[in-house]
């Protein structure tokens, strides 16, 4: 039951080679023999309850949903009623989840088994995950680098095979970034494609799936997408159909900077017949300044109802409804989500508003009109998606501009909307990924551009 | 001559009437169970998001309908950032940049328009309960995240009577108009006073203080008053006054110092990421437009013309929606407009006078049917008078208290006659005056009969009788 898709498990269950209890039982023991990694923080105990039921429903002859037995990473930041959701923090380590998320619900409803809760950094704020309260992930190719971040944990489940998909949040490449360095698929769709009710992070999060794939990523993505009430900025993606032309046109970004690597890429899909045009971003270098003043201002916002007064810890060293707040912050919060905290401030702040975050919104706004019109030229934007492969454990963890600047590729699609796909390059020894970035509500396309880049990746191993 | 022409500002904030919550579906009703009415989008749970309330947003600017204001085409919602326990989220959801209305006023019996500067949705926070000294402070969310309006206006204000008028006009606007109920003592309209003296004549502004969540009409009279007094007496002194807070404090009937401009907090105002910014088209005005009920001044027109009310008696029954609507209703009983307004501004507008809200003690039922018990002469006017103040005593229907009391049972002309004949025996020295001015009397006779009567015999009868008796 090796390195099984979604796909193959859906059908492997619906058609009974095998059950879903089965399925849970063998991923239960590679989650235990996987344990150095530090991906998971919790085996959710109702799995193999959950896997049972659904056994019984087929061997009942009822219909069963699209995820019938799969069990699915959860991120620590998405909640499930009774359980916990930390979002890797001190601060809600406590935390017991009162309802569950809208994605969840999805997933409930097409009988997928929410199995395990994956590591990440602190309230989804990092490039590396190793701030978490639970220690930092380990790269599943190599153990002494970064898993990525900040959803590391849920790539690494992937990658490792502890389970066949991981649900988690993309905010300036939190998906992406992991998913490149540890060798699989991930999709920051067209903003507002999934609800973000009950995920706890920054407003600029997006949730999507990590697949070991290109088609699981596009399945299992169009199952949790759809406009919620309760998401107010949710819409209603179609996932409209493109026809791919005869030789895809893909763009290259003329201001961005890439390594030989990358035009080892370019040149081998040339040779395939992808046909490259130049495109013009004149603002692309100005995207991560941006993304950093306008994510931490709304971050700075977003963390401050965890104040030691409801849901979040209450220190123990307190005399006045100040120092209420003042501790329980203090100690609830790691170093990064301080220093983004601090630094949203910053930018919010009296004088400093007109001077960063309201220039930042202008040139968010340019930006995003830079790409649009660069995608006018070309089928999709390929880009690299990060700037090399993993780094080393503790490498950047001191240095926070080098660890944001891991994000220079992810941040463009964040800010602008525009939904981006990484896939692997076929290489030796550490993962990397490769971008696609296509037109707004386009997914179908740059699915299928990925899907022809996965093909000709295996075919190239 | 005055020393100091006084400027008063404004910020009114009003409680709209929608059924649910301004950003989540809960409940929007007052003196619910502590956190009853909450969810996890208003009382902060890791994960929430808010909803905008179109019915909010609705009433809003059917506020500025009411008002004159310009419809803004479109609209933003913003986070004012700060920390209290009352507020789940630490960020209320306000309104900055974009408001939904800008404009607008409001015209004054003296004449002078008070200008509006706008009206923008937000959301109300949750109340804390303090149990005590070392007994802790309880937090009720039920409160959290209602809609509220801001009505702002410019420093038009010059007394605390125009205030206290603005204030009275606008709340009976948007009770009117169906938005808000302003009950005062449950908060549902307060606002905080921006005060500033200059020397009489000036154009360049004082130093301003401001006074927060002052919530009843008295309250906001007696605040002005103090502040006006404060700051002219340091004025005088050649004191100087600083920006600056200050807490109104009822029961004292003074007012401290709550902070200074340099302890005021930096809201760090941003667009909120969660709610997608709202364009409002000229055929969404429109239509909302249509759906506003009648304001004060169509009611007002309405009765001159169509009831051929004068203009007083219009002017006095569309002061309050509540008097408004319970004329029209008595109207609908009964169709003698002009009869109805004369007993609701003699009988009962005294009986509530001085209340900032009321209700009358008599149903419109009830006061049609003694009115027009009057009117067709079953009985008199002062009878009509008693039994109203029966009702209102015992709470008994009129119908009732018109059996137990046998008020229906006529006085026969006869019976007049008598006692007319009693009073023409007993009264030699009134027999004689009557002679020399015979309404000079009148008065006394029918007083006496009334009163053998108790009061039930019809004046008109007496007043034909008396020249048979005495002449």
């Amino acid at each position: 039951m090796n390195n099984m898709t979604v796909l193959e498990l859906v059908e492997g269950i619906k058609s009974r080679k095998f059950t879903a209890c089965d399925v849970v039982k063998h991923y239960i023991e590679v989650v235990e023999k996987s344990k150095d990694y530090n991906a998971v923080i919790e085996v959710f105990s109702d799995a193999l309850d959950r896997a049972k039921a659904i056994d019984e429903k087929i061997a009942n002859g009822e219909e069963v949903g699209k995820l019938a037995g799969v069990p699915v990473a959860i991120a620590d930041n998405i909640v499930i009623e009774g359980k916990k959701a930390s979002a890797a923090s001190n601060f809600l380590a406590d935390f017991v989840s009162p309802y569950s998320a809208t994605v969840v619900k999805k997933l409930l409803a097409e009988d997928a088994i929410p199995f395990i809760r994956t590591n990440m950094d602190e309230f989804a704020v990092g490039s590396s995950s190793e701030y978490s309260l639970y220690g930092a992930v380990k790269n599943a190719v190599d153990s002494s680098r970064v898993a990525g971040g900040c959803q590391g944990g849920a790539a690494v489940a992937v990658a490792l095979d502890m389970c066949p998909v991981a649900i988690a949040s993309d905010t300036g490449g939190s998906l992406r970034e992991p998913a490149s360095f540890n060798g699989v698929v991930a999709i920051k769709p067209s903003t507002g494609t999934v609800s973000r009710f009950g995920l706890i992070a920054s407003s600029f999060d997006q949730i999507a799936p990590i697949t070991k794939n290109v088609s699981d990523n596009e399945y299992v993505l169009k199952v949790i997408a759809g406009k919620d009430y309760h998401d107010g900025i949710s819409i209603n993606n179609k996932f409209e159909a493109k026809e791919l032309p005869a030789t895809i046109k893909l763009g290259l970004i003329k201001e961005a900077l890439t390594d030989e690597k990358f035009s080892n890429v370019v040149d081998s899909l040339k040779a395939e017949g992808v046909e490259f045009v130049e495109v013009s971003v004149p603002h692309f270098d100005k995207a991560l300044a941006c993304y950093y003043i306008i994510a931490s201002a709304v971050t700075t916002s977003n963390l401050a109802k965890f104040d030691g007064i409801k849901s979040s810890r209450r220190s123990n060293n307190i005399t006045d409804l100040e120092s209420v707040y003042v501790n329980s912050r203090s100690e609830g919060f790691g170093i990064e989500a301080k220093r983004r905290i601090i630094l949203g401030n910053f930018v919010l702040s009296g004088e400093n508003l007109p001077a960063y975050y309201n220039q930042a919104r202008k040139v968010q706004n340019i930006i995003t009109s830079e790409f649009v019109s660069a995608l006018n030229e070309c089928d999709a934007i390929m880009m690299p998606t990060t700037l090399g492969e993993a780094f080393k454990l503790g490498e950047k963890v001191n240095d926070p501009v080098a660890m944001y600047k891991e994000d220079l590729f992810t941040v463009p699609a964040s800010i602008t909307g525009l939904p981006a796909i990484t896939v692997p390059v076929a290489v030796e020894g550490l993962p990397i990924g490769v971008q696609f970035c296509g037109a707004m509500l386009e997914e179908d396309k740059l699915y299928k551009i990925a899907q022809k880049f996965e093909d000709l990746q295996r075919r190239a191993k | 001559m005055q020393e100091y022409d006084v400027v008063i500002g404004l910020e009114i904030h009003a409680e709209l009437a929608t059924k649910t919550k301004c950003f989540c579906n809960c409940k929007n009703e007052f003196g619910c169970e502590p956190n009853t009415n909450t969810c996890p989008v208003c009382t902060g749970m890791p994960g929430g998001l808010p909803i905008l309330n179109k019915t909010a947003v609705e009433y809003c600017i059917k506020a500025g309908l009411c008002f004159g204001c310009d419809i803004n085409d479109y609209a933003e919602f913003d986070r004012k950032n700060y920390f209290y326990p009352d507020l789940p989220t630490a960020y209320q959801i306000s309104q900055l940049e974009y408001p939904l209305c800008l404009h607008g006023g409001v015209k004054l019996s003296n004449g002078r328009f008070i200008r509006l500067n706008r009206i923008h949705l937000e959301e109300d926070a949750g109340k804390l309960i303090h149990l005590g000294p070392d007994e802790g402070t309880l937090v009720d969310y039920n409160r959290g995240g209602t809609p509220l309006i801001e009505m702002v206006t410019e420093p038009d204000i010059t007394s605390a009577e125009e205030a206290v008028e603005l204030l009275k006009k606008m709340r009976e606007a948007l009770i009117f108009a169906g938005i808000a109920n302003c009950k005062m003592e449950e908060g549902g309209m307060r606002c905080d006073v921006n005060i500033s003296l200059k020397p009489a004549g000036s154009s360049k502004f004082g130093v301003r203080t401001e006074m927060k969540n002052i919530n009843s009409f008295k309250s906001v009279a007696r605040a002005i008053e103090y502040e006006v007094s404060r700051q002219a007496k340091a004025l005088r002194l050649g004191e100087k006054l600083t920006q600056e807070t200050r807490k109104w404090d009822d029961e004292k009937g003074k007012n401290f110092v709550m902070r200074t401009k340099e302890q005021a907090t930096d809201y760090r105002y941003f667009p909120d990421p969660d709610i997608f910014p709202i364009s409002i088209s000229r055929d969404d005005v429109e239509a909302i437009r249509k759906t506003m009920p009648m304001l004060p001044d169509e009611r007002r027109a309405r009765y001159i013309e169509e009831f051929g009310l004068p203009e007083y008696d219009a002017e006095l029954l569309t002061n309050s929606k509540y008097v408004s609507d319970y004329f029209e209703n008595c109207v609908a009983n009964y169709n003698e407009p002009k009869k109805i307004s004369n007993w609701i501004m003699v009988e009962l507008l005294k009986i509530v006078k001085d209340q900032e809200e009321f209700v009358f003690p008599i149903s419109e039922k009830d006061l049609t049917y003694i009115i027009k018990l009057v009117e067709d002469k079953k009985i008199n006017k002062t009878t009509g008078v008693k039994l109203l103040n029966k009702v209102i005593e015992t709470g008994k229907a009129p119908e009732v208290i018109v059996k137990e009391d046998n008020l229906l049972a006529t006085i026969s002309e006869d019976e007049i006659l008598a006692i007319l004949k009693d009073v023409y025996n007993n009264n030699p020295k009134v027999v004689e005056d009557y002679k020399n001015n015979p309404n000079k009397v009148k008065g006394f006779i029918i007083g006496q009969v009334m009163r053998a009567t108790g009061g039930k015999a019809n004046n008109g009868v007496i007043v034909n009788l008396i020249p048979k008796v005495f002449e």
